[in-house]
């Protein structure tokens, strides 16, 4: 059934007692072509894409809880493609393009919101920062622009532009056609679209072994049985280095503690996304009206998706130096998700030592955004066992020769 | 002012003696010390306080705490406003102003409220299958989405208010001062523990507050004052009211939130229990009948309340509807109030004579296996449908019969508080017997009692109190004995009958609306549809549903809404489990998370000893890490170019003087200072004399160059480190994480001496005639004193070390002075050097006469990818030793052509100075995306050269010497730049050696 406003009507009529099941919950079968182990929206993506553009339908996405449960559900939702280094930008921006039309593509609303980012320069070497990854983002194609804090005042009139704060903004990188769009919606889309392609999404399966015949892949152990295939694409996010471990292989992978939280619903207050990288905080707010909020990482490793309180605090205390007018609104509910952070802060999209078996992870703070481009190049690498030119520089290899791809000067604290 | 016309004529915890004026959407009202602005409403007879979040139905009060989901409320107006209050949490005072947030163009005439009409359309997640056509018009939805959506007002004005930290320890830490909680903290600080004792209320007692029930053969109230007595007494126990408990984090360290009046708004206890007790109690939960949600159906306890604590009286017709024995007390209390209960509706077929008869006895009819089928009235209740029901969930309710009555009182049963037990990683179990989720094993040192551990009676709740107490108390080490414990009624129970969605005349999916969360319209149709769609896992059907969104956080409904869900799915209510239980319990202001840390104090500025002289100079600053530096001194009429131009010629023509004194500073000694800092730096440390310098840069693991400065040999086993002013504490960590970590076996002590020592830098060809006028203990002659060497000397009469460094390319010296000393030297040499015209420069100067020599900024230009190699240092990287992160410079990549290195560049025009940043390209007007090969890092109009300079990184930029290139300044425009090396001034090194 398509949905729209008219099929909503109609079903009206019959209160609501025909709408079909958005996916199947179909029992795992023995076999399948491939396989996606890890049912986020980069999972979703990856089996979405691979039926659509490479033909391959006899797939399943296994995913241990329930879809959308992990970082998915765990972000504070914003996307934008402003990157520093090419090789970052051109991927985001793919991905990009592909949210432009996702709405449609998909027939479920994923609410992306293109109601700009602002990223924060408060030093002398922020606004250099700023001017480098705008000039950067311009030639290779992305809308980007540098804008004053006299522009800045107008445009977020509750932004504290005060020259005698204690880390006066001087400026700021905007990217208009970035924004914000519903996470959980994203998980859901992509799954209703595939299983209508075919793909089998199966929850509660998880992954406990990963069998492999000499180099290459020949299934994995679930918690619901064995299930062969000879080409296995992980996208697990915080546990990448526990699926690694048990296919063989170490990853340049640490999980860290990645916190946030919500206000309670306030009336339109900010119609855009500001992100600060010296006075660690980024802030948006949803179309339900609550202020939704990012802290920084916690510095410990850990698998725990729940962070400490102190870098909370941080957070409040940031977001009031940007916003002083947000001190007496309420925190209505804090959460953490764990990040899977690779050395140079870019993904992993490569193929690996085991023949048949892919890894997409190292997003770290930011994989929300890449979501549709993610799986867009992961279908392509797991379908034709090579990766595509967007994601050829974010192999394993680059940790071994150093080509690394240092996202860390040009990104704001999380993405 | 309207008259308070539910007030009872005695009783309550209100202080009658003090009345409160306050106002409700425009309208003057009268209450009393000690309401809330829940009670104060009810005592005024105001049922209509609000509308919902989605359908826009008209919305009265319906709890007392923390569970309230519909009077949310916004208080006062400009700075001081707060919004999306809950009026049951809400202390009243006198002129408070609240108004609903919702209705236009009245509450009760409220135009949105069309949107009920169409309530199967706004069905669970609507929105996901519409809005999409055509694609451009979102942006207009989604404005009309967003200005429908939101509660409350943010202020408009910053926070007029103060918040506050404070860390306590304690032994045992109990939340909730109820029955269950008074005995605990009573038997844990008998036994001499330290007890912190927390409730959310302004007084202690819990449930017990303001009720007549006999304990210890006195009424509950002064066996709750004789308990807080005895506790009071204790110097290591303390009470907090106003106080609630909100975060359960790891290692038992728990956030309390305090309200305290006045100015100091709020103050965040920052607590670290040995042993914690969750005493928090029990919420009373609905039942989903249709129309449950009018102004006037409320929970019975929250009646109970009212009348006892408030003496409120909400309504004066009431029916009240229960499937357990808890409820038949809210019958009593409202025939004690001079309420009609026209019936009391008791799903159960049979209940035990003794509680019927009580309540037969006052004259209420009651009615054992009937139940609430339905609501009339709309905007407050007019009557309730009535009919028989024998326990089966799928039946329909015929034969209705229909009661007039102006207020339900509900009880769906209770579910234990278990969220702090939740938080804590503690799991939960659901109990069989009692129909509620209750505390199983924990995973801190924490343990559940009382109404919170499931226990219902008023007996269990105090023995299991005293035991979770005692408990507590000996784990802590201490030797507690067991309180008696007081003697209370105690009667036969009549188990609960497990019933959620109440059967209506017609099936669930098109009878009236039964909800779940009031706040977001969530109703059992939304939970079916969401099944249904496949939604099935609770989390989907809460994300799908907002069922439990709201600010009340599920509090009132969730509970109910799983068991609807594990109906739909023929499942146990065990199996469908609940949602994570997050922090915080209620929402906490964002203020009292800060605490002082805002404003001045968000980062609190670093200043050098210097720095009142450069204030007084008229110095502009410029933060760099957490200091402020001067940037530049303007003279009158003098703007940032000039003043940089005039400070950089009168360095290079006779003195200047900088204020290096934010400079990180670590003094290195031990028996392996060697061995430590061979591995930490490049270069060859042991092969350096006593009393020489050397430019020491520090890579990370990859091989990139983290961070810069000079080190100085000053005996065998002493070595004195400079780093940036930024990278300071971080390379101080990074030394000590190295030693104490992956080589404990080295004997290293680390000392930063940042604030100990301050540093003053005199530059130019003057500087050594200066220091010489001032008197120095020693020979500064070029022969004696060379270049790149450290001497103690006195200086001014003032101990000091002299450095024959320079980062201006200048004869130069800096000086360490002890802090205490350097405003006077600094002074001195002012004094002094106004023969040769000494001039103050500040940062921006400083950074142009470097980049004139090609001197690199790390972090500036360099930023995290750049090898020592890449800046043209290999000469400093040692062959014969290792090093932190010489194996990542033999990676292929970086020894591979082509990468990117540091050059200096010239605007083809000798005029442009190009924007730093900007970056380089070799053809302009070619697509998308065009190929970068580097960018701009300093740049500078150079005085003394006469033209710009400037520093890029560009790939194989050494190779490529007088090639043109370009570089985009944005907005299309582009100037053509000529690659030189990096060196503009003095090449030859012969002015800093002089």
């Amino acid at each position: 059934m398509k949905y729209s406003a008219l099929s909503l009507l109609r079903n009206a009529l019959s209160h609501n007692r025909n709408w079909p099941e958005a996916w199947r919950s179909p029992k795992p079968k023995k076999k399948y072509d491939a396989l996606v182990i890890g049912g986020g929206g980069h999972g979703l993506a990856t089996a979405y894409y691979l039926a659509r553009d490479h033909g391959m339908k006899d797939v399943a996405v296994l995913e241990k809880g329930w879809i959308g449960g992990g970082n998915t559900g765990r972000n504070t939702t914003i996307v934008r493609s402003n990157y520093l280094w090419t090789e970052a930008a051109l991927l985001y921006e793919k991905s990009m393009q592909l949210w432009e039309g996702l709405s449609q593509d998909l027939n479920y609303n994923v609410m992306f919101s293109q109601r700009g980012v602002y990223n924060l320069g408060h030093t002398l070497q922020d606004m250099r920062d700023i001017e480098r990854r705008v000039s950067a983002n311009r030639l290779n194609g992305i809308d980007a622009e540098v804008v004053t804090a006299v522009q800045l005042k107008k445009n977020i009139p509750q932004l504290n532009t005060s020259p005698t704060s204690r880390y006066p903004i001087l400026g700021a990188s905007l990217q208009r056609r970035a924004g914000v769009a519903r996470h959980d919606a994203v998980a859901w889309g992509f799954a209703r679209a595939a299983d209508r392609l075919g793909v089998d999404i199966i929850q509660q399966c998880e992954v406990t072994g990963i069998r492999r015949d000499g180099d290459g892949i020949i299934g994995v152990d679930t918690t619901r049985g064995a299930i062969d295939a000879d080409r296995v694409g992980v996208v697990v996010a915080g546990h990448a280095s526990v699926l690694a471990s048990m296919a063989g292989i170490r990853l340049p992978i640490q999980s860290h503690p990645l916190q946030a939280f919500v206000s309670e619903p306030l009336k339109p207050v900010l119609d855009t996304v500001v992100m600060s990288n010296a006075v660690h905080g980024y802030i948006s707010q949803s179309d339900k009206g609550e202020l939704v909020i990012g802290a920084g990482i916690d510095a410990y490793n850990g698998y725990a998706q729940r962070g400490s309180f102190p870098t909370i605090e941080h957070a409040m205390q940031a977001i009031i130096e940007l916003f002083p007018i947000f001190s007496r609104v309420r925190m209505l509910r804090m959460w953490g998700g764990i990040v899977d952070v690779a050395p140079d802060a870019c993904p992993i999209i490569s193929k690996t030592p085991v023949n048949g078996l892919y890894f997409n992870c190292g997003w770290g703070t930011g994989g929300f955004k890449a979501t549709p481009g993610s799986g867009w190049v992961f279908a392509h690498t797991i379908a034709n066992d090579e990766p595509h030119e967007l994601n050829r520089a974010f192999d394993l290899q680059r940790f071994e020769s150093g080509a690394l791809i240092d996202e860390h000067g040009a990104a704001a604290v999380a993405h | 002012m309207a008259r308070q016309t539910n007030r009872l004529g005695s009783g309550g915890r209100i202080d009658r003696s003090r009345p409160l004026r306050f106002r409700f959407n425009g309208r003057d009202y009268g209450g009393y010390e000690g309401d809330t602005l829940a009670s104060a409403l009810l005592a005024n007879g105001v049922r209509l306080v609000n509308r919902s979040f989605k359908l826009h139905r008209p919305r009265g009060i319906i709890g007392c705490g923390a569970e309230e989901p519909n009077a949310i409320l916004q208080l006062g107006s400009g700075a001081g406003t707060l919004p999306n209050q809950r009026a049951t949490q809400v202390s009243l005072y006198d002129g408070l102003e609240a108004r609903s947030t919702r209705g236009w163009p009245s509450l009760r005439f409220d135009a949105s409220s069309v949107n009920d009409l169409f309530g199967r359309v706004f069905s669970a997640g609507f929105y996901y299958k519409t809005f999409m056509f055509p694609q451009r018009w979102w942006d207009y939805y989604e404005a009309f989405i967003r200005r429908s959506a939101g509660l409350g007002v943010a202020p408009d004005r910053p926070d007029p208010d103060r918040y506050e930290h404070r860390n306590a320890h304690c032994d045992v830490l109990v939340v909730g001062a109820g029955p269950a909680g008074l005995m605990a903290a009573l038997a844990a600080a008998r036994s001499g523990a330290r007890v912190i004792l927390a409730d959310q209320q302004r007084e202690p007692g819990g449930s017990l507050v303001g009720s007549d029930l006999p304990i210890g053969g006195r009424p509950a109230d002064e066996w709750i004052a004789a308990v807080v007595d005895e506790l009071r007494e204790f110097d290591d126990v303390r009470v907090l009211t106003h106080s609630i408990v909100f975060g359960y984090h790891d290692h038992n360290f728990v956030t309390i939130a305090q309200e305290c009046g006045g100015d100091m708004r709020e103050r965040l206890w920052r607590v670290r229990a040995r042993q914690v007790v969750l005493a928090q109690g029990a919420f009373e939960r609905p039942l989903a009948f249709c129309n449950n949600d009018r102004p006037g159906v409320m929970l019975a306890s929250a009646v109970s309340a009212y009348i006892k604590r408030y003496a409120v009286c909400p309504g004066r017709r009431a029916v009240v509807f229960t499937n357990n024995d808890s409820a038949y007390q809210c019958a009593l209390d409202l025939a004690h109030a001079g309420a009609t209960v026209g019936a009391l509706v008791d799903s159960r077929g049979s209940v035990s004579s003794e509680l019927t008869d009580r309540v037969e006895a006052v004259g209420i009819p009651v009615l054992h296996g009937h139940i609430v089928t339905d609501v009339r009235g709309r905007l407050s209740v007019g009557g309730v449908r009535v009919a028989r029901w024998n326990g089966d969930t799928d039946a329909r309710a015929d034969n209705s019969i229909d009661i007039r009555c102006d207020l339900l009182a509900v009880s769906g049963g209770w579910n234990p508080a278990v969220h702090l037990h939740s938080q804590a990683g503690g799991a939960i179990a659901w109990d069989e017997r009692r129909h509620c989720f209750v505390p199983a094993e924990s995973r801190q040192a924490n343990r559940s009692a009382g109404s919170g551990n499931g226990r219902w009676s008023l007996a269990d709740c105090l023995r299991d109190g005293r035991d979770a107490g005692v408990a507590a108390a000996r784990s802590c080490g201490f030797d507690a004995a067991e309180p008696e414990l007081p003697v209370v009624e105690e009667r036969d129970e009549t188990p609960l009958q497990p019933l959620w969605r109440v059967p209506a005349a017609r099936d669930p999916d098109s009878c009236p609306k039964q909800f779940l969360d009031f706040q977001n319209d969530t109703c059992v149709a939304d939970v079916r549809l969401a099944v249904r769609e496949g939604y099935r896992n609770v989390e989907h059907v809460k994300r799908y549903t907002a069922l439990g969104f709201g600010t009340d956080q599920g509090k009132l409904g969730n509970i109910t809404g799983m068991a609807v869900l594990a109906e739909t799915l023929g499942a146990p209510v065990a199996s469908v489990g609940t949602t994570t239980f997050r922090p915080p319990f209620t929402p906490v202001s964002f203020g009292v998370c800060a605490g002082e840390g805002v404003g001045e104090l968000y980062d609190p500025v670093r200043k050098t000893a210097i720095h009142e002289w450069h204030v007084s100079a008229g110095a502009a600053f410029e933060n760099v890490g957490q200091w402020h530096r001067p940037w530049y001194f303007p003279r009158a009429g003098e703007d940032l170019n000039s003043a940089v131009a005039r400070e950089c010629l009168a360095t290079r023509r006779s003195i200047g003087i900088l204020d290096a004194s934010t400079l990180g500073k670590i003094d290195v000694q031990g028996r392996d200072a060697v061995a430590f800092l061979e591995r930490i730096y490049p270069h060859k440390v042991g092969r350096m004399a006593v009393g020489r310098c050397a430019y020491g840069l520090m890579l990370g693991e990859d091989g990139m160059v983290m961070d810069d400065g000079v080190m100085t040999r000053l005996g065998d086993r002493r070595y004195y480190l400079t780093t940036t002013t930024g990278g300071a504490a971080r390379v101080l960590a990074w030394l000590e994480s190295w030693l104490q970590t992956e080589w404990p076996d080295l004997e290293v002590y680390l000392t930063s001496l940042t604030d100990q020592l301050s540093t003053i830098s005199v530059a130019g060809p003057n500087s050594r005639r200066l220091l010489e006028k001032l008197g120095c203990s020693i020979d500064l002659s070029r022969e004696q004193f060379p270049f790149m060497s450290m001497r103690q000397a006195d200086l001014a009469g003032l101990p000091v070390q002299l450095f024959r460094v320079s980062f201006s390319g200048e004869l130069a010296f800096e000086i360490n002075v002890d802090s205490a000393h350097a405003l006077a030297l600094w002074q001195t040499l002012m004094d002094a050097g106004r023969e040769f015209e000494i001039t103050p420069y500040g940062t921006e100067t400083m950074h142009v006469l470097r980049a004139e020599k090609g001197f690199v900024i790390v972090g500036q230009d360099t930023d995290g990818s750049v090898t020592p190699i890449d800046l043209g240092l290999e000469r400093m990287l040692a062959k014969d030793k290792d090093f932190l992160g010489k194996r990542s410079l033999a990676r292929p990549d970086c020894v591979r052509e082509g990468r990117k290195q540091l050059v200096g560049l010239l605007s083809a025009d000798g005029r442009t100075v190009l924007r730093e940043g900007a970056q380089l390209i070799e053809e302009p007007g070619a697509a998308h995306p065009v190929p970068m090969i580097g960018h701009v890092t300093s740049s500078y109009m150079s005085d003394c050269l006469g033209h710009p300079i400037a520093l890029a990184l560009v790939a194989g930029g050494r190779s490529r010497h007088g090639e043109t290139i370009h570089a985009s300044l944005g907005a299309g425009s582009i100037a053509t730049v000529t690659i030189v090396p990096p060196v503009f001034y003095d090449p030859q090194n012969e002015r800093q050696h002089d």
